[in-house]
């Protein structure tokens, strides 16, 4: 057998190499685990149903045809951005356990001790965890058609409005990679990964118009980045948006959703990469 | 590589608050060599691995391997080794090709190459029908070969094995020895961690003793056997209540003082082959039938417990201690 042939350094560099290498091997494990793909699917999927038809009735949206009387299809219509929202922002659960996984079973320790690029291995599991939203949203957006939810701005709108939700999604899969590195073992992380996630996406406009939550829980919600991704999406997609109090990233939501990615972005990947390098460096 | 040892490291201290896993360490492996790191749980074999892999850094002291600073130059350290740690690092869900050729692609091997290389250790590592199935799939053993084929995807001149075989049964364990001789034989330098005395013996030409964190005996298995002195005899009567009987008849026979358990005796014998003689007629004179006898070499477990005044394996791995272990030793 011949010595070890080495690559020549691609274009693009070792950084994005190795990530891809990472990123296709996240992506075919979650192909593996079958059971584990059918119930993230499963997941959203029942709650567009239950909100759909429990609450549908009995939330007004205001500023929606139909005034101020709870119509059920125009709160399908505001929801599912809801839920497209929330469920892209849940999306960082899977890059938390995951990374506490390969920690557990010493795979991060045999990463660690390859001439490979640090970052790379964040950078293939969130970019895996956000690509594999794409199978998500698909479910999804089929699931909301069927209850009566539709795309009524047009496709180019339609597809910026499905970047953002995967540019989300990258986002907070980074803030998961670091908790995933943060925490002593996968059962810490399997809550860890989810608990900062629910009060998050419902202290936001995801489910129920900000003019409903109490004053001084609206200036969280109006901040909150979930709050600005779901209403630029509303908007995309032409679905109802109730009326919103003056707060600039309401009043910017694409650009103040842009925004708060990048500076999230810049807070945790350098921060989970430290964690990643010293992972077990102490 | 010229004589530059393969690793060399001087005064390795690593502390984890207030515990002194390593209280200055001195190793060299010379090119070509096996060396063992023999001691029990939590002496510090694993912290030297780490240290010399370059997953941690040293409180103190300085180390080299392949002739690089692990501190300063640990992208070329990681180039010229292979490591193989407790616990198969390897991802459950991709296949064992698939395993082979991540592995193959981050150390940035053309794909050519990787493919070729996977083939060959599939075929060597006895793993070519399971090649194809889920790692989830595979026996204790079969992961263990496939971890340490993947540490070879890239031909390294220099293994680090943390306890290869912990937790193996012993099938399985006596095929992994056969791998890593033949790794030997091809030139391999390997520096291995067990606390399994028998692994020092099988694989390594050189043993170094470590008890909390220190080196405490250095040397051949030979060397080391010697230290604590030559064969003993040992003799099982027939009957347990001549014991005492036997044990006088035998005095002028023995070189020191004699251990009796219910109905063995055991002592150290100068003189080789000819004292199994002297003995058998000794007994025979006394006309005390003999169920069993025996001329033994010390083995290191004999080294161990006359070094350190425990034994080696007191603290029997059981199977979640070492997911606890690492952790302490590699987390936060």
């Amino acid at each position: 057998m011949s010595a070890p042939v080495q690559m020549s350094r691609p274009i693009w560099g070792w950084t994005v190499h190795d990530g891809l290498v990472v990123a296709r091997r996240n992506i075919i494990q979650s192909f593996r685990i079958p059971e584990a793909l059918f119930f993230s699917l499963v997941q959203p999927v029942i709650f567009v149903l239950l909100f759909a038809y429990v609450f549908g009735g009995a939330i007004p949206i205001p500023g929606a045809e139909g005034g101020a009387a709870p119509d059920a299809n125009a709160y399908r219509n505001y929801l599912m951005p809801g839920i497209f929202g929330q469920t892209v922002a849940f999306a960082a659960a899977a890059s938390t356990v995951g990374l506490a996984e390969d920690m557990q079973k010493g795979l991060i320790d045999r990463f660690r001790a390859l001439p490979m690029s640090p970052p790379a291995v964040l950078l293939g599991r969130t970019l895996a965890d956000a690509l594999r939203q794409i199978l998500v949203l698909t479910v999804l957006s089929i699931t909301g058609y069927i209850v009566g939810w539709r795309i009524s701005d047009g496709i180019p709108n339609a597809i910026l409005a499905y970047l953002l939700l995967l540019l989300f999604a990258y986002t907070v899969a980074w803030i998961g990679a670091w908790i995933g590195l943060s925490v002593p073992n996968t059962e810490t992380a399997n809550t860890a990964g989810l608990i900062w996630l629910f009060p998050l996406t419902f202290l936001s406009n995801a489910f129920v118009p900000i003019t409903a939550l109490p004053s001084w829980l609206q200036a969280f919600a109006a901040f909150n980045p979930i709050s600005s991704l779901v209403l630029a999406t509303r908007e995309l997609f032409g679905n109802p948006t109730g009326i919103q109090p003056d707060y600039w990233p309401l009043q910017n939501p694409i650009l103040y959703t842009i925004l708060s990615c990048m500076v999230l972005i810049a807070i945790f990947a350098p921060l989970a990469v430290r964690k990643y390098r010293s992972s077990a460096g102490k | 590589m010229s004589s530059e040892p393969a690793v060399r490291a001087e005064g390795l201290v690593k502390t984890f608050g207030d515990v002194r896993a390593l209280d200055g360490v001195d190793l060299t492996v010379e090119v070509g060599q096996v060396v063992a790191l023999l001691g029990p749980n939590g002496a510090g074999k694993t912290t030297i691995v780490r240290i010399l892999a370059t997953l941690l850094k040293a409180t103190e002291g300085t180390a080299t391997v392949a002739g690089f600073d692990v501190r300063t130059q640990a992208n070329s350290v990681r180039r010229s080794i292979g490591l193989t740690g407790q616990y198969a690092a390897v991802d459950e869900y991709l296949t064992g090709r698939e395993n082979l050729r991540m592995f193959g692609d981050l150390y940035h091997l053309t794909p050519a190459y990787v493919k070729e290389r996977s083939a060959e250790l599939l075929e060597g590592f006895e793993l070519t029908h399971a090649a194809d199935r889920p790692v989830r799939t595979y026996s204790g053993g079969m992961r263990r070969r496939l971890d340490l084929a993947s540490s070879l995807i890239a031909k390294p001149s220099i293994l680090f094995l943390d306890e290869p075989t912990t937790g193996l049964d012993p099938r399985s364990r006596l095929g992994l020895w056969e791998v890593m001789k033949e790794l030997v034989r091809e030139g391999t330098t390997v520096l291995l961690t067990t606390q399994y005395l028998e692994e020092a013996d099988q694989l390594a030409n050189d043993v170094v003793v470590i008890d909390h964190g220190r080196v405490i005996a250095h040397g051949t298995s030979e060397q080391l056997k010697d230290q604590i002195g030559g064969d003993r005899l040992e003799i099982v009567v027939a009957d347990p209540a001549q014991i005492d009987e036997a044990k006088k008849a035998l005095s002028t026979v023995f070189s020191g003082d004699a251990l009796v358990e219910d109905n063995k005796i055991s002592a150290p014998v100068t003189g080789g082959s000819t004292v199994l003689v002297d003995a058998v007629r000794a007994l025979d004179a006394h006309g005390i039938p003999v169920a069993d006898i025996a001329l033994r070499r010390p083995t290191l477990d004999d080294v161990f417990l006359s070094l350190t005044g425990h034994a080696a394996e007191e603290e029997k791995a059981d199977p979640n201690a070492p997911v606890s272990g690492r952790r302490r030793g590699g987390r936060r």
